[in-house]
């Protein structure tokens, strides 16, 4: 039953951060309530399975032997390791982590956020719920997240299929993870992809079916010097802009264009020229083409004829 | 809730909590664990079974009740929270780093002395905190206006592009409240303008001036429900459907669709709604060949035409 076990595992706990001395398995049976039945046998496959819950809580179980002739290996709980170190937060910090607190939407982060506040709690810490109107929130909602996130932050080889925009067929990746980072909304991994024996950005929405990790914790390191963000930044947004563009655009319209230009002057009543920098010139037609007649490109011509063969595909079909 | 997983983790932080707070309620005690009283009550029949070990008066975990009120006298040892595991430190260290970094979002000082004690006091397990980075998109000029404005309860005056239809307008809008979608900020408010409650993309704040009026918005704004995203469809809206080539996959990521059906080598026919169809033939022009509008027929012939009109200018210049 679980309450059972519960309090043999709150006993077992307590038991071991009482002592200084480490405790054999037989001394440990004879101290804890809960171990006295059964054979021998069943008693170690339980206590085998306490062992790894508590360490899955994050309880550290030292072992060891009290003396140099002593061979048999013993338990005990430091309390040194055991306890959350003294914490005092001010007032402002507080009201900070609170906030802090409510970023996470969705699962694991919300979970783990919820546990870390009972145990700050516990130490004396009250983060203000407050209603202050700031509700920053970062969702998760690619099914990978969750085996990635872990992969990553525990430092594990994954395996996944992958689907790259424009290719027919799903692909098998092996990835040693060096991060996860949310850009504009969404989830990307940053690793090293060890098929093409290159780093690699890989959209979490883009992960087909199940996540496999492989090997122990921390076989992967993040390496010296690298920068998660720029990486997903470079692949995710456009390059530096590299040539100009000159464009009409109809007056109180093409807001966006105006944004980014790096010029604007009058032209005939109604309209206005504005300069721009752009770096691929497919993309750039793209995103003109999207203001019809309200944004001309009258430079350069390679940019105004792939506009013209867009409209021109558009309107004769 | 009932499994040694959840369980455990509370009884330790329960101990701890209550050691500090003689005398707390049942209630304050079961709504700052988040359970209910019920279950409080649970948990505290299991804790005074356990201490150390020959279970002597003495020796227990010592809980008294009067009237509705808990003291806990003797902790046997588990006086402190535990220490918080990786996934705690990560989901508080990251979500504190990227207040630090989101420009205007929070004043960073006491965001960044909580940082550094929430990190000191994580030790170790804070350390896998750096594979993890989230990107939010602050600003130093808006965001902290309508940070202002949201604690001083003030109205305020937005001049303020609206991408959909490509134009510029002057409002007054009450705040309700700030909150973020896909990494960028939102301001949640009544427009007087427009008589109902609207979400403005800070982006697209062209200027922002606090009003010395006080924010009143109706009594009876609802409170929306964001956790499915922001824009959530309407009875009333238009129901476009579009093919998309491979080059146009982006759109199925990017824009929340209804529904996506995979056509094979990476096409696909999606449908979405929406209130205004103005940036839809925008989409549809800047797709070009690589994506045409299904239905409605109407919407169809709307870009056809606006790709026309857009070559006539191009004849002219």
């Amino acid at each position: 039953m679980a309450a059972k076990k519960t309090e043999r595992l709150l006993n077992l706990v307590i038991c071991l951060l009482a002592t200084r001395r480490y405790l054999t398995v037989q001394q440990i049976r004879d101290a804890v309530p809960g171990y006295e039945t059964g054979n021998e046998e069943a008693f170690r496959r339980m206590f085998e399975r306490d062992k790894e819950e508590l360490r899955e809580l994050g309880v550290p179980l030292e072992t060891g032997s009290n003396s140099h002739w002593d061979d048999e290996v013993g338990y005990r709980i430091a309390r040194r390791d055991y306890q959350l170190p003294e914490l005092v937060l001010e007032p402002d910090e507080a009201a900070a982590l609170g906030l802090a607190a409510r970023l996470w939407q969705s699962a694991p982060l919300a979970g783990a956020t919820g546990s870390a506040l009972l145990k700050l709690r516990a130490a004396g810490i009250e983060t203000p719920a407050g209603a202050t109107g700031l509700e920053p929130r970062i969702g998760a909602s690619e099914p990978a997240f969750e085996a990635v996130l872990a992969a990553a932050t525990h430092g594990r080889r994954l395996r996944f299929r992958y689907r790259t925009a424009g290719r027919p067929t799903d692909e098998d990746r092996h990835v040693e993870p060096w991060g996860v980072v949310s850009w504009r909304g969404r989830w990307y991994l940053v690793g090293h992809d060890l098929v093409r024996e290159a780093p690699r950005v890989f959209r979490l929405s883009r992960i087909v079916g199940d996540v496999k990790a492989e090997g122990p914790d921390g076989a992967v390191a993040k390496p010296e010097g690298v920068d998660l963000r720029a990486m997903v930044v470079r692949e995710a947004d456009e390059m530096q802009p590299r040539q100009t563009a000159r464009v009409r655009v109809r007056s109180g319209s093409c807001w966006e264009l105006r944004r980014s230009a790096t010029s604007v002057t009058p032209d005939e009543p109604g309209w206005e020229v504005v300069e721009l920098g752009f770096s691929d010139t497919e993309r750039f037609a793209d995103r003109i083409t999207g203001y019809g007649a309200d944004a001309v490109v009258l430079a350069p011509e390679d940019a105004r004829e792939s506009v013209v063969r867009r409209l021109t595909a558009l309107a004769t079909r | 809730m009932s499994g040694t997983l959840d369980q455990l983790p509370r009884l330790l932080a329960l101990v701890p909590y209550l050691l500090a707070r003689p005398g707390v309620p049942f209630a304050t005690a079961a709504a700052d664990f988040g359970v209910t009283e019920e279950r409080l009550r649970k948990d505290l029949n299991l804790l005074w079974l356990c201490g150390l070990p020959g279970h002597y008066p003495g020796d227990l975990i010592e809980i008294e009740f009067e009237g509705d009120t808990i003291t806990l006298s003797d902790a046997q040892g588990v006086d402190r929270p535990l220490r918080l595991t990786v996934d705690e430190a990560l989901a508080l260290v990251v979500a504190l780093r990227t207040l630090a970094e989101t420009p205007g979002l929070a004043e960073p000082e006491p965001v960044l002395r909580a940082l550094a004690k929430v990190e000191a006091a994580a030790g170790t397990a804070a350390e896998p905190a750096e594979r993890v980075e989230v990107a939010i998109f602050g600003d130093d000029q808006v965001l902290p206006v309508v940070r202002e404005a949201l604690e001083k309860k003030r109205a305020l005056r937005l001049r303020y592009w609206t991408a959909g239809r490509d134009e510029i307008t002057d409002r007054v809008v009450d705040p309700l409240r700030l909150v973020t979608a896909d990494g960028q900020p939102y301001l949640e408010a009544w427009c007087r303008r427009a008589e109902g409650v609207r979400m403005f993309h800070l982006g697209r704040v062209q200027e922002v001036q606090l009003l010395d009026e006080p924010a009143a918005p109706p009594a009876d704004v609802p409170s929306r429900d964001l956790s499915q995203g922001l824009f959530q469809p309407d009875e009333l809206d238009t129901v476009v459907t579009l093919a998309l080539e491979p080059g146009a996959a982006w759109v199925s990521d990017y824009y929340p669709c209804d529904t996506v059906e995979e056509l094979g080598d990476g096409r696909q026919v999606v449908t979405l709604r929406t209130q205004g169809t103005a940036w839809v033939r925008r989409l549809a022009l800047s797709l070009g060949t690589r994506g045409r509008v299904l239905a409605p027929a109407e919407l169809a012939e709307q870009v056809r035409v606006d790709a026309e009109r857009a070559l006539a200018a191009y004849r002219y210049h």
